[in-house]
């Protein structure tokens, strides 16, 4: 069973991309306000690349729309991630691409959480504690070698 | 030296993300593809296969992105490793075979590498026990080398296809099916040698007919039954030597129940016709035959009876193309006795059930090729006219008609001396006559849709009767009659000016008799003389008889000389219209127009309105107005000089009561049409067809006065219709103003601008080419290039009001540009590109941008210079009011991320920051559009971008 698993990683399981959201009439008029939806975070995060495979998290089904939640009014957004296999070294980076990505993308008054969906990795507790951990966060990025990693997830595809 | 890979201790392989970069170096050229050999070394050689496994994967993952930049040596050298590869353990079959397609892509793959994989391929892989993907690989390989390597394969003789026969047998899945018959047809069209396995291969494709597949719901490959069919059928139909096989097989299916298979088997029979010869289908002819015939005369299915007419044509055609034996029966001619033994007698059965379907078969037959219709017809006419004949009823003998109709047309797919019909062309005439006077009106219908077909025949089949004819057209059906006339006129027109055109003269010149309301139909056959008069002038010789009728029964209404109504003068205008329309084409046609008959109508028009003694019928507004219609149209069409010409006297007519333009100079008092008081002030609106129907090239002559006296009567007439008419001529002539003279008008100026924007993109209303506009290749181009600096330079001197107007002019000529065009100009433009983007009209920031974006990628260098204003007049309109402008300026800002990176640097804190209002942006397009373009600009000078 666990040998299966483990071939599935190396061979993952590729989802077909969602297509591009289309604008509405409502989006089209100037005078109606669109509130920030999780439509719109999965958005945002779904072309992140992931780093091991040439393919993005939404390929993988390492993000998926129902695991993002937004309150636009209390300016909160959670999002859960799954990875591929429950001792992905890379879980780390993946979740720290997100966080980038999102404090890069979204307004400054949201409050952005970003974790691993509960049961899905090994050091689940230890991987969430450090992407909750702002001081981390930034050190991380601070480290020129990580930086670059995640720049390369999140520029355009390859 | 590259980072080895860690074998953690659970032996699962974790790429460490460092090889993962290392891969991309190999598509970037920093390594060579054997160097990842090399550092997976001792991954490949590892004991447990799944590590084996891993490693040949990711090394199958490096050839995906790197295949087409190998060397000869490296594509040498991975090809054997692979093909030793097969002979491992089966876990890492799929890595191989991935890795051996991306390597069958190879365009240096060294000779004799393809034959070996593939014979490696056959021996060590037995197929249908891979997996789905797997054996797609398989397929897509041997599908790779049959493109590049044909010669090579065919070297490997019948093994070949031995051992791709033997791969596929089995398949299940739609995907690889589609590429397995893909392949087989390329096997048999591009002569690979099939050697013993013809029965074979086509066993192996056929035990899928007819193919019955239903694609999942949500199918995300969305192979569907359609495409699974014709590729099947591709291959079926592909070589004659299947015939023996399959045509038992499409009998099987034909004498099924199941409907889809019926109408597949007759689609494949169609298909195979086209290369099948007499040698393959003799043996199965009757069988085929009664088949087809059994499902025409039994079916209750459109479908496969028309796909069993089609199947019994195509039998016909490749029967007729095979060479006759001089010793053996000509199969042909045989098979046609065959189709007539067994339907003819339907023909003369009483009760007329199978007369139908018997003709379909027939037709079907016969059309197959010249000989068959020569055949069948000649076999079938004298029968369908004896019967004809033979009923009293009308009802039989308006089918018997239809079915002789049809045979006619048949005649007409082959252009030959040799008509059938010729033989019973008498015969044939008086038959259609003896219909046309039939008291039954289905009848007569099909009388004159069958004359109409009869009178395209080739021979002077029947020109004797036309005078008939206008009697027709004049009756109560006349629709079928016109149409008959209208392709009859083509062909014969002497006959019809001889015949008709007197009859129909003498028509209208009568009083009509007291009108029978019994027959509704009937109640102005004046008017329908006008409309058959109008119908047959197609030709020009017809069209130079019937247009003096037309006008002397103009002047005949305007002398009052006939008891008439208004009806009478606008239909008789309306026919004169559609000749103009129908000669737009003949050049004599419309300069006789030009000539002749609109100064013949303007003096009636004239004429009539100075008569003043009680109102005139021609002065009627809906008269008017179609003698105005007749005019523009007459003009619409016509080169600029006659219109020129023409314009300039009417003007003096209209001005000066010049009357020489019109045919007879004897106006019994002065024309003064802009007097208010009078009748002739009316006559405004042909003036006004005629000024609108003009081209812009042509000039109206003394526009001012014109414009003066037309704005008077504007103001003063209190008639509506003659004041909206000088309206509209008003607006015709300004139309042709110089725009670029109106941008300086302080109050014109915006609609002047926007008028570019009329000019240069694509109208449906008035400026395309149906209203005759002359729209020439490259308008845009060189409107561009003759307008453009003649803005610029009214933007310089222009005040500061009017500087706006300019650039918008400016924008929308840029705008409708195509690009490539438009970035030879743009640097020279682009200061002044600049100051449109701190304009405040919306539609010039708009298309400003648009014009910006392009050059943003592709002239850096001249924008660069640029940058410091750039940025803060895109970021101030990254939060203007419109969302497009929003969008679009944001859209800008992602695009400056592609300049030089030492020039923008320097404003990447302060766009980022700037950006991150329009983050919170009310609208979700415009927050998209931010996240883009803030995301870039924090890639700038930072690692890994």
């Amino acid at each position: 069973m666990a040998a299966g698993t483990r071939l599935e990683n190396a061979n993952p399981l590729v989802y077909q991309r969602s297509k591009d959201r289309p604008p509405s009439a409502r989006e089209e008029d100037e005078a109606e306000t669109d509130p920030i939806d999780h439509r719109e975070i999965f958005d945002l995060i779904r072309s992140i690349n992931d780093p091991e495979h040439p393919l993005s998290l939404e390929e993988l089904n390492v993000v998926e729309p129902v695991r993002v939640h937004v309150n636009d009014e209390e300016s909160t957004v959670t999002v859960a991630f799954t990875p591929t296999i429950p001792h992905c070294s890379m879980a780390t980076l993946i979740g720290l691409s997100i966080k980038v990505k999102l404090l890069r993308s979204l307004p400054e008054r949201f409050k952005v959480d970003v974790h691993i969906t509960p049961g899905t990795h090994a050091s689940e507790q230890a991987v969430n504690k450090q992407l909750a951990d702002k001081e981390r966060v930034a050190a991380a990025l601070e480290n020129t070698h990580l930086l670059e990693v995640v720049n390369q997830c999140l520029s355009g595809r390859l | 030296m590259i980072y080895n890979l860690e074998v953690n201790s659970n032996c699962a392989l974790v790429i460490n993300y460092r090889v993962f970069w290392f891969v991309l170096g190999v598509i970037d050229g920093k390594y060579a593809a054997l160097d990842v050999v090399e550092a997976l070394g001792t991954c490949l050689t590892n004991p447990e296969p799944r590590t084996r496994g891993r490693g040949v994967q990711l090394l199958s993952q490096v050839l995906q992105v790197s295949y087409s930049i190998l060397k000869q040596k490296e594509v040498e050298v991975l090809t054997i490793f692979y093909i030793d590869r097969l002979k491992d353990h089966h876990l890492i079959t799929s890595h191989v075979l991935q890795g051996m397609k991306f390597l069958s892509l190879s365009p240096v793959l060294p000779e004799g590498l393809a034959v070996a994989t593939l014979k490696a391929l056959f021996q060590e892989v037995h197929v249908q026990s891979l997996m789905q993907s797997e054996r797609h690989s398989v397929y897509s390989i041997i599908s790779n080398f049959m493109e590049t390597r044909e010669k090579e394969l065919k070297g490997l003789g019948a093994d070949f296809i031995f051992g791709f026969i033997q791969a596929m047998d089995g398949e299940k899945d739609p995907r690889n099916l589609l590429m397995a018959f893909q392949i087989s047809r390329e096997m048999v069209t591009k002569k690979y040698e099939l050697g013993a396995f013809v029965e074979e291969l086509f066993e192996v494709t056929s035990c899928y007919f007819p193919i019955d597949f239903t694609p999942p719901p949500n199918d995300p490959h969305g192979i569907s039954q359609e495409e699974l069919i014709l590729s099947l059928r591709a291959i079926l139909a592909s070589t004659p030597r299947f015939a023996e096989f399959l045509l038992p097989l499409l009998i099987e299916k034909l004498d099924s129940d199941v409907q889809p298979a019926k109408v597949d088997s007759l689609q494949t029979l169609t298909a195979c016709c086209n290369d099948y010869r007499k040698k393959e289908v003799k043996d199965f002819l009757p069988a085929l035959w009664s088949s087809i015939r059994r499902e025409v005369f039994q079916t209750a299915s459109e479908k496969i009876e028309s796909e069993g007419l089609s199947a019994l044509q195509a039998l016909s055609t490749c029967l007729s193309r095979s060479v006759i034996d001089s010793d053996a029966e000509d199969s042909l001619d045989s098979f046609l006795n065959n189709v007539l033994q067994d339907c003819k007698h339907h023909l003369c059965e009483p009760d007329m059930k199978l007369v139908w379907p018997s003709a379909k078969l027939l037709q079907a037959a016969a059309s197959g090729s010249h000989r068959a219709t020569y055949k069948i017809t000649t076999s079938v006419l004298p029968l369908l006219l004896e019967e004809f004949n033979k009923h009293t009823q009308s009802s039989q003998r308006w089918t018997i008609l239809g079915i002789l109709e049809s045979f006619i047309k048949l005649t007409h797919k082959w252009e030959r001396d040799d008509n059938p019909l010729s033989a019973f062309k008498d015969q044939l005439c008086l038959l259609v006559f003896s219909a046309l006077t039939d008291s039954s009106v289905q009848l007569q219908i099909v009388g004159t849709s069958t004359l109409a077909v009869l009178g395209t025949q080739q021979g002077d089949l029947l020109h004797t009767d036309t005078g008939h004819h206008a009697e027709l057209c004049l009756s109560a059906h006349s629709a079928a009659a016109m149409a008959a006339s209208v392709t009859m006129s083509r062909i014969h027109p002497s006959a019809f000016i001889t015949r008709m055109v007197p009859a129909m003269t003498g028509e209208l010149s009568t009083e009509p008799m007291e009108v029978k309301e019994s027959r509704g139909l009937l109640k102005a056959p004046r008017q329908r003389c006008v409309q058959a008069l109008a119908a047959i002038s197609t030709h020009p010789d017809v069209l130079r008889h019937t247009v003096p009728v037309l006008l002397r029964h103009l002047m005949d209404i305007q002398k009052g000389s006939l008891c008439t109504e208004v009806e009478d003068a606008v239909s008789a205008c309306r026919s004169l219209q559609l000749v103009a329309e129908q000669c737009q084409v003949a050049e004599e046609s419309s300069e006789y127009f030009h000539q002749t008959v609109v100064p013949c109508l303007l003096g009636l028009a004239v004429r009539s309105a100075l008569q003043g003694c009680g109102p005139s019928i021609l002065c009627e507004e809906p008269v008017i107005a179609a003698l105005g219609t007749v005019i523009s149209t007459a003009y619409s069409h016509t080169h600029t000089q006659p219109a020129c010409r023409t314009i300039a006297r009417v003007v003096s007519l209209y001005l000066d009561g010049d009357a020489s333009l019109l045919p007879e100079n004897d106006l019994p008092s002065t024309f003064q049409p802009f007097q208010v008081r009078h009748d002739t002030s009316l006559l405004v609106v042909v003036l006004v067809t005629l000024s609108l129907s003009l081209r812009l090239q042509v000039g109206v002559p003394q526009r001012d006065r014109l414009l003066g006296q037309l704005l008077e009567m504007c103001c003063v007439s209190g008639h509506r219709f003659t004041y909206t008419s000088a309206a509209k001529c008003i607006a015709g002539i300004v139309n042709k103003y110089p725009l670029l003279m109106l941008l300086a008008d302080p109050e014109l100026g915006p609609e002047a601008a926007d008028g570019f924007s009329l000019l240069v993109s694509d109208s449906t209303d008035v400026l395309n080419r149906a209203s005759h506009a002359d729209i020439r290749i490259m308008y845009r181009q060189r409107f561009f290039t003759e307008n453009v600096p003649k803005l610029v330079q009214g933007f310089h001197s222009a005040g500061k009001d009017n500087k706006s107007n300019y650039l918008k002019a400016l924008s929308h000529v840029m705008n409708s540009l195509p690009k490539q065009v438009l970035m030879t100009e743009l640097p020279s433009l682009l200061t002044l590109l600049l100051e449109a983007l701190s304009c405040s009209d919306q539609v010039v920031q708009l298309s400003t941008l648009g014009c910006l974006h392009p050059l943003l990628q592709e002239a850096p260098q001249i924008v660069s210079l640029h940058v410091d204003t750039l940025i803060s007049k895109l970021l101030s309109l990254a939060t203007s009011p419109t969302m497009k402008v929003r969008i679009a300026s944001l859209q800008c800002m992602h695009a400056m991320t592609r300049l030089p990176t030492h020039v923008i640097l320097p404003h990447k804190a302060r766009t980022i920051r700037a950006l991150t209002q329009p983050l919170d942006d009310k609208k979700r397009l415009v927050r998209k559009e931010a996240a883009l373009a803030r995301g870039e600009w924090f890639l700038l000078g930072s690692p890994g971008r």
